[in-house]
């Protein structure tokens, strides 16, 4: 694939930067929760969405606490375990287990009910729970989980999410493409957007980057649009980033 | 402070009590759920609604002659469709629907 950087100078002329510090935060004793964007009794005008992308959740479950069972509808929730295990239980008969390094992705359609718990009685769980906005209303509900090998995203964006059941990762019914990357202090690598109107989210799980010419430190967030390719350079040792390329309108 | 009236119209009746519970845990707000579509514009007729919110499974056809009928009888009538099937997104909704338009 051709790589065309049109950030040359890595400046980026169009963004919004989203300071770990500045999410918004829930604590119920079982649950802390960071929100990216407003949501449940965090609400904030300025930040309802970036694109299609409207739920970015940074959980932290107790030792064998858990979500109960609770309804979605019409929306594509994907979850990615950071530390321990989370155990999954839906409407269609799902009973598992996903950790670090698996990701689960529910498309929601026409109703799902599910529950998610800490499986262990000694570690808390921490995952990231994300929700799109799905192309296509009404859809039969499906659920998929994938365990991806941690060693493609040494120094490379492993690819984790698409919209299409035969490339890599889990799909959903979007044009989205998600891709993880652990890099190195001083690694670089370029990122070409697939879609034209795309942009991209890119959000810091461990460590430090620069992006484009913008510095971001651990659970940062910066979504960038109007751009056809990304720069980023890990400025700490073992540094992890999601980036998530999102169609701009519903 | 005036209530706010929401209709709430789906197909799922276990997601539509549960929005309805949590529509009517807002002391301000309530909520009436609606499976069948003909009942949903009596009712509508009958109570001053602020909101609609659509959810699951209705039909695009359908969507359609509601989203008509509704504006048709009240043209001032916010209908908004209801993403999540929960809690997480519907107070954004809400409080979106009912801002003062400068604050949208």
């Amino acid at each position: 694939m051709e790589n065309k950087d049109t950030t040359a100078n890595h400046k980026i002329a169009n963004y919004i930067l989203h300071k770990a510090d500045s999410r918004g935060h829930a604590n119920h004793g079982w649950l802390e929760s960071y929100h990216t964007f407003s949501f449940a009794n965090y609400q904030n005008k300025d930040r309802m969405n970036f694109g299609v992308l409207r739920v970015l959740n940074d959980d932290r479950v107790n030792q064998g606490m858990g979500f109960g069972k609770h309804p979605h509808d019409n929306m594509e929730i994907i979850s990615i375990p950071l530390e321990g295990d989370l155990e999954h239980q839906d409407s269609m008969g799902n009973t598992t287990v996903i950790k670090e390094g698996d990701i689960q992705i529910m498309s929601a359609g026409t109703g799902i009910f599910h529950s998610e718990k800490n499986k262990n009685q000694n570690q808390l769980v921490k995952f990231l729970q994300i929700w799109i906005y799905p192309n296509k209303k009404n859809v039969t509900p499906r659920y998929d989980q994938i365990t991806l090998d941690l060693k493609d995203r040494h120094n490379k964006l492993q690819q984790i999410l698409s919209p299409n059941p035969e490339d890599e990762g889990v799909w959903i019914h979007q044009d989205a493409w998600f891709h993880i990357g652990r890099f190195d202090k001083g690694f670089s690598n370029s990122y070409p957007l697939k879609k034209s109107g795309n942009g991209i989210y890119a959000f810091v799980l461990k460590g430090d980057f620069t992006v484009g010419d913008i510095h971001l430190n651990e659970r940062d967030g910066l979504g960038i649009w109007d751009t056809e390719s990304i720069k980023i350079t890990a400025d700490s040792e073992g540094a992890e980033i999601l980036l998530m390329e999102v169609p701009m309108e519903l | 402070m005036e209530i706010i009236n929401i209709l709430y119209i789906g197909r799922n009746a276990q997601i539509l009590d549960i929005v309805i519970r949590l529509i009517n845990s807002n002391d301000n707000w309530n909520g009436v759920g609606m499976l069948c579509d003909e009942k949903a514009k009596q009712v509508f007729m009958q109570t001053n609604f602020s909101i609609v919110l659509l959810g699951p499974g209705i039909e695009q056809e359908r969507e359609s002659e509601l989203r008509s009928y509704f504006t048709k009888v009240n043209p001032t009538i916010k209908i908004v469709q209801h993403y999540g099937g929960g809690s997480g997104l519907l107070q954004s909704e809400i409080l979106s629907a009912i801002a003062p338009a400068e604050n949208r």
